[in-house]
C-alpha cells in the first residue's frame, strides 16, 4: 500500500486528461460497441515512478476504475465535444513506452478542457484525500484485478460493504441495450446492482492478464477499436484479422528508445553517410568561386546525364537518381586518379553484388607504379622457379644409376599477355560496388585468362577476391574473371555509326608485319551524323571500334614458338625433346571498324537487333541497337552522338546449352623399352629343360674332376 | 508490378537496367486503366516485356478478386492495344516446350519442329518425320505460364487467406523488416502451393494459416537460384532470379512499395548448374 501516497500528489498535476480519460474509460467499460461519434481518447501522463512496477499499475487503474465510476455521468457529454483530433490512444493502464507523440496532444486537451479541468480538479482532489483515508482503513493488498474490484466495491464510499450475490456472466445480459448508452445523470453514486456486478465481473475476467504476457485481452480488444475508429477503414471486417495479428505486434514491439538509433537500420545510415559525402563538393565555402571557374573547365568525366536521358528513350538504363550518382562518383574516381579520359562502361550484376563499371585511361606516363611491381614480382616468381628446376635437373643427372625419368610433357609456352594501352588492355577499368564506395582497379587481363573465360560460364559474386571454381581451372580470381569478360564484351558490343572515327593517316602501309593491322582510331571531325531512319535499315552503317580478340586471347598475334632470350639460356636441354609442332599458324581477326553487317549469325540469328525508340515521333527518335550475342549490350546514336553500354549478367548469349570441357586425354607416362618391360615367367617345361641342361653341365665337370683326381692319386703313388 | 502504382515500380526495378521508354509508360498509363475498365479486372498487373527480334510483347495480367485465381494474361505490341491470351492447356505444354531459341516477336509466326512418328501401315511400323507448326501466340502463352508458375513471388503478409475461401491483398501490409527482407523465406510464390503439404507436422505448427499458405522460396531447386541483394545504398532489396534472367522483383523494406517484373528473352537458363 506504499504506493498510494504519491497518488493524490500527482492527481492534481494532470487531472484533466486522466478525468476525461477515466470517463471514457468507464464507457468502455460499459459496452465494447458503443457507436459513439468522435470518441476522444487520450494518453495519460503516467508519472514515471510509478510505471515500473505492475502492482503500482493495477492500482492506478483501480484508483481510475474507482474514480470514474465515482465521477458524475454528465461528464460524458463534455468528453464528446473534446475535438477528434488527440492522439488516439487508449489509456488506462497501458505503460507510457506504448505511448508515442504523448506530448503536443496533451497541450492541445488541457487547453479544451479548460473549464472543465476546474470542477473536476476539486472533485479529483476530494476523491483522492477519500481514497487516502479509506485504504489506510482496509488494508487488502490489492494484488489480483479481482481483488481490485472487492476493494472497489467495498469502498463504496456511502455505503457498507456489499458483497451480493455474483451474476454469472452472461453476454446477453451485460450488453443488453439498457446498458448501453448514457446512464441517466446522477449526483450520488448509485448501488451497485446484480447487473453491474456482473458486468464487472466480466470486465474483471477480460482485464485478467496471464504469466506469458501483460496484454489482457480487454486491452488488446480496446487497442483494436481504437485502431479500427481512428484509421476508418474501408470494410473492416474483411481486415479484421490483420488488424488484429498487428495490433498485437504494435503492443509487443513498441517505439523504445529516442535516443539510440534502430540498430537494424545501421547499415542503411552509414550508405547514405557515403553517399553524402559524395554530393559535397571538394573545398570549403570560401573558396567556392575559384573551384567554380576551375570546374567549368575540361573535365574527363562525361555527361552521364546526357547518356542516360538517351538511354532512357530506349527504355535501357538505370533510374535517373542512379545515374546522377554514378556521375558523382565517377567525379571522386577523377579526383583521385590522374585519369585523361573517362566512360561509364556499365553494371554487372552479381549475386551478392552489383558492379558498376568505369572505363578509363590514364595520361601519359602516368601509368600506376604498382603495376610495374606486380609484373617484376611475376617475373621474378618464374625465374626462380626456373633455376629451380635447373638444379634439379643437375642432380638427378648425377645419380646415374638410379634416376628419374624427367617428363617428357612441356607445358605449352605462356603467351605473353599485352602491353598497357594496347589490345585488350588498351583501357584501365575501375568497378565498385555502389556509388559512394570506394573504386578498385582491375588488373590487366592476360591472354591465358580470355581463353579460359571463354571456356566456362559462371555467375559473379560481387566480391572480387572470390575464387572461380570452375573446369578448366581459372588462372585467377573473380577480379580476372571479370576483366576478362569486360575485354570480351567490349571487343564483341562496342559500336559507333560509320565515319565517327576515322583511321588516322600514317606512314606506313596497310600490310604490316602479320596483317595485324592498325589498331589506332581517331575522331573524326567531319563527322555529319547519319540520320536515324538509315542507321536502323542497315548494319553496315555501324562498325566496331575496338579490336577482335584473336582465339589466342590478344589482340595482336604473337608466336608462342618464338624463343626470347632468356628461354634460349635456358631451354637448350629441352629443345631437343621438344614434341610439339614446329610450326604454329598465324591467327588473324577482323581489322578495326569493320561493319556490323559482317559480323557472324548465332543459328540463323541476326547478331544485333536495330529499333527506333519511339515509333510515334520519328523526328526525335534515337536509333537503338541491342546485342543478341551478348544481351545486355546496347548502343545509341542520335545526330553526332553515340554511347555504347551493357547492363547484364555478363555471359555471352548461346542458343545451346552449356557444355562444360571435358578432361584431358591421360597423358603418356614412360615409352615402354626391354628395360622396363616385364618379362613373362618361364614355362614348366623351360624350366625343366634349364634344370636339364645344368644337370648335364654339373654332372660333366664332376666327371672331369673325379677323372683327373684319380689321375692325380695314380701319379703320387708311382 | 500493379498498374496503379506504375511509375514508382518502374523507377524502383531499373536495377537491373531493363525498363521503358518515356511513351510505352505513358501509353501504357492509360492503357492499362481501360484494359481495367473493359475487363472488369479488380487488379492489374504489368507483367513485364519479352524482348523478340523483331518486336516485343508487352505483357500485363488482370485479377479478379480472389488473388490466386487463374489470371487473365494480355499481350500488346505497341502498349495500346491489348489482346487476351489463352490460358495455358496441358497440350500447348507439350507442345510448347520444344521450341528453343528467341522469340521473334511475330505472334503469327510459326515454328516449325519435326518430330519422329510411328506409323503404323499394315503390318508394318516405321518412323517418319512430321512437321509440327507451333504458333508463337502459344509459346508465348507457355512462357508466361512457365514463369509465373518459376518465379513470380511476393512478401510474405501482402496477401492473406480468410476462412471463408478467396485470398484478399493485405491492407495492412506495412512491409518487411530490414532483417527480414534479407531472408528468402519471407517471400512467397505467387501461385498455388505445391510443397506445402510435404512439410513436417513441427514446421506447419509454426505457419499461420492465414499467411502461410503458399510456398516460400527457401526450397527452390537448384539452391541458389536467387540473388538477394541491396540497392540504392540499403533501402532497397531486389531478388533476381538466376533460372529465367531478367525476372527482377524489388521491395523497398518497411514500406508497401513491391512487385516484380520480367524483362528478358523468354528463355529459361538451363546452365545454371554449371554457372553457381
Amino acid at each position: 500500500m506504499g504506493d498510494l501516497p504519491p497518488y493524490p500528489e500527482s492527481l492534481p498535476q494532470q487531472p484533466p486528461s486522466r478525468r476525461s480519460s477515466q470517463a471514457s474509460e468507464r464507457r468502455r467499460s460499459w459496452g465494447q460497441a458503443q457507436p459513439l461519434a468522435a470518441d476522444p481518447e487520450e494518453e495519460r501522463q503516467m508519472p514515471p515512478d510509478a510505471q515500473h512496477s505492475t502492482s503500482g499499475w493495477s492500482q492506478r487503474r483501480s484508483l481510475s476504475q474507482q474514480e470514474s465510476f465515482l465521477m458524475p455521468r454528465a461528464f460524458q457529454a463534455e468528453e464528446v465535444q473534446l475535438g477528434g483530433t488527440e492522439y488516439p490512444f487508449m489509456n488506462s493502464g497501458f505503460p507510457s513506452e506504448f505511448q508515442p507523440q504523448p506530448y503536443p496532444d496533451e497541450s492541445r486537451i488541457q487547453a479544451a478542457q479548460g473549464t472543465t479541468s476546474l470542477i473536476l480538479q476539486g472533485l479529483q482532489q476530494g476523491q483522492g484525500g477519500l481514497f487516502q483515508h479509506l485504504d489506510s482503513a482496509f488494508q487488502e493488498p490489492p494484488v489480483s484485478p479481482l481483488n481490485q474490484f472487492n476493494l472497489y466495491q467495498s469502498d463504496q464510499i456511502y455505503e457498507s460493504a456489499q458483497h451480493g450475490p455474483y451474476r454469472r456472466d452472461d453476454p446477453a445480459l451485460q450488453f443488453s441495450g439498457s446498458e448501453l448508452g448514457f446512464p441517466q445523470y446522477n449526483a450520488e453514486v448509485p448501488e451497485p446492482e446484480p447487473l453491474e456486478l456482473a458486468v464487472q465481473n466480466a470486465k474483471a475476467y477480460l482485464l485478467q492478464t496471464s504469466i506469458n504476457c501483460d496484454l489482457s485481452l480487454y486491452e488488446h480488444l480496446v487497442n483494436l477499436l481504437t485502431k479500427i475508429l481512428n484509421q476508418r477503414p474501408e470494410d473492416p471486417l474483411s481486415v479484421l484479422e490483420s488488424l488484429n495479428r498487428t495490433t498485437q505486434w504494435e503492443w509487443f514491439h513498441p517505439k523504445l528508445d529516442m535516443l539510440r538509433d534502430d540498430p537494424e537500420m545501421q547499415p542503411t545510415y552509414e550508405m547514405a553517410e557515403k553517399q553524402k559525402a559524395l554530393f559535397t563538393r571538394g573545398g570549403g565555402g570560401a573558396e567556392g568561386e575559384q573551384e567554380m571557374e576551375e570546374e567549368v573547365g575540361e573535365t574527363p568525366v562525361p555527361n552521364i546525364m546526357e547518356t542516360a536521358f538517351y538511354f532512357e528513350q530506349a527504355g535501357v538504363g538505370l533510374s535517373v537518381d542512379e545515374s546522377f550518382r554514378i556521375f558523382l562518383a565517377l567525379k571522386q574516381l577523377v579526383e583521385q586518379h590522374p585519369i585523361h579520359t573517362c566512360r561509364f562502361w556499365g553494371k554487372i550484376l552479381g549475386i551478392n553484388r552489383s558492379y558498376l563499371v568505369a572505363e578509363v585511361e590514364f595520361r601519359e606516363g602516368e601509368e600506376e607504379v604498382e603495376e610495374e611491381e606486380e609484373v617484376d614480382e611475376v617475373m621474378e616468381g618464374t625465374e626462380v622457379l626456373e633455376a629451380h628446376g635447373e638444379e634439379e635437373g643437375e642432380g638427378d643427372e648425377e645419380k646415374a644409376l638410379d634416376f628419374i625419368p624427367k617428363p617428357m610433357w612441356n607445358p605449352p609456352p605462356v603467351i605473353p599477355k599485352e602491353e598497357s594501352r594496347s589490345g585488350a588492355n588498351k583501357y584501365l577499368y575501375f568497378v565498385c560496388n555502389e556509388p559512394g564506395l570506394p573504386w578498385t582497379r582491375l588488373p590487366h587481363v592476360t591472354p591465358a585468362q580470355i581463353v579460359n573465360a571463354r571456356k566456362i560460364k559462371k555467375f559473379f559474386t560481387g566480391y572480387l577476391d572470390a575464387p572461380v571454381v570452375s573446369y578448366p581451372p581459372f588462372p585467377g580470381n573473380e577480379a580476372n574473371y571479370l576483366r576478362a569478360q569486360i575485354a570480351r564484351i567490349s571487343a564483341a558490343t562496342q559500336i559507333s555509326p560509320l565515319g565517327f572515327y576515322q583511321f588516322s593517316e600514317e606512314e606506313g602501309d596497310e600490310e604490316e608485319e602479320g596483317g595485324a593491322g592498325r589498331d589506332s582510331y581517331e575522331e573524326n571531325p567531319d563527322f555529319e551524323g547519319i540520320p536515324v531512319l538509315e542507321l536502323i535499315d542497315s548494319m553496315a552503317n555501324w562498325v566496331h571500334h575496338t579490336q577482335h580478340i584473336l582465339s589466342q586471347g590478344r589482340c595482336t598475334w604473337v608466336n608462342p614458338l618464338q624463343k626470347t632470350e632468356e628461354e634460349e639460356d635456358l631451354g637448350e636441354e629441352e629443345e631437343k625433346v621438344d614434341e610439339g609442332p614446329e610450326e604454329v599458324e598465324q591467327e588473324v581477326g577482323p581489322p578495326l571498324l569493320t561493319p556490323l553487317s559482317e559480323d557472324a549469325e548465332i543459328m540463323h540469328l541476326s547478331p544485333w537487333t536495330m529499333r527506333m525508340s519511339c515509333s510515334l515521333c520519328p523526328q526525335y527518335s534515337v536509333a537503338v541497337v541491342r546485342s543478341n550475342l551478348w544481351p545486355g549490350a546496347y548502343a545509341y546514336a542520335s545526330g553526332k552522338k553515340f554511347e555504347n553500354i551493357y547492363i547484364g549478367w555478363g555471359h555471352k548469349y548461346s542458343p545451346e546449352n552449356f557444355n562444360p570441357a571435358l578432361p584431358a586425354p591421360i597423358q603418356q607416362e614412360y615409352p615402354s623399352s626391354p628395360a622396363i618391360m616385364e618379362r613373362s615367367d618361364p614355362t614348366v617345361e623351360e624350366e625343366q629343360a634349364v634344370k636339364a641342361v645344368q644337370e648335364e653341365v654339373l654332372a660333366a665337370t664332376e666327371e672331369e674332376e673325379e677323372d683327373k683326381e684319380e689321375e692325380e692319386g695314380e701319379e703320387t703313388d708311382d | 508490378m500493379d498498374a496503379e502504382s506504375l511509375l514508382l515500380s518502374l523507377e524502383l526495378a531499373s536495377g537491373s537496367g531493363q525498363g521503358l521508354s518515356p511513351d510505352r509508360r505513358a501509353s501504357l498509363l492509360t492503357s492499362l486503366l481501360l484494359v481495367k475498365r473493359d475487363y472488369r479486372y479488380d487488379r492489374v498487373l504489368f507483367w513485364g516485356r519479352i524482348l523478340g527480334l523483331v518486336a516485343d510483347y508487352y505483357i500485363a495480367q488482370g485479377l479478379s478478386e480472389d488473388q490466386l485465381a487463374p489470371r487473365k494474361t494480355l499481350y500488346s505490341l505497341n502498349c495500346t492495344e491489348w489482346s487476351l491470351l489463352p490460358p495455358a492447356t496441358e497440350e500447348m505444354v507439350a507442345q510448347s516446350s520444344v521450341v528453343k531459341g528467341r522469340f521473334m516477336g511475330d505472334p503469327s509466326y510459326e515454328y516449325e519442329h519435326i518430330e519422329l512418328q510411328k506409323v503404323n501401315e499394315g503390318e508394318k511400323v516405321f518412323e517418319e518425320e512430321v512437321v509440327i507448326q507451333i504458333k508463337e501466340e502459344t509459346r508465348l502463352v507457355y512462357v508466361i505460364d512457365q514463369i509465373d508458375k518459376a518465379v513470380a513471388i511476393i512478401p510474405r503478409g501482402a496477401l492473406f487467406k480468410t476462412p471463408f475461401g478467396p485470398t484478399h491483398v493485405n491492407r495492412t501490409f506495412e512491409g518487411l523488416s530490414l532483417s527480414e527482407a534479407k531472408k528468402l523465406s519471407s517471400y512467397f510464390h505467387f501461385r498455388e502451393p505445391v510443397e506445402l503439404k510435404n512439410k513436417t507436422l513441427l514446421e506447419k505448427a509454426d505457419l499461420d494459416p492465414s499467411l502461410d499458405f503458399m510456398d516460400s522460396l527457401e526450397h527452390d531447386v537448384p539452391k541458389g537460384s536467387w540473388s538477394i541483394q541491396m540497392e540504392r545504398g540499403n533501402a532497397l532489396v531486389v531478388l533476381r532470379s538466376l533460372l529465367w534472367p531478367g525476372l527482377t522483383f524489388y521491395h523497398a523494406p518497411r514500406t508497401r512499395n513491391y512487385g516484380y517484373i520480367y524483362v528478358g528473352t523468354g528463355e529459361k537458363n538451363m546452365d545454371l548448374p554449371f554457372m553457381l
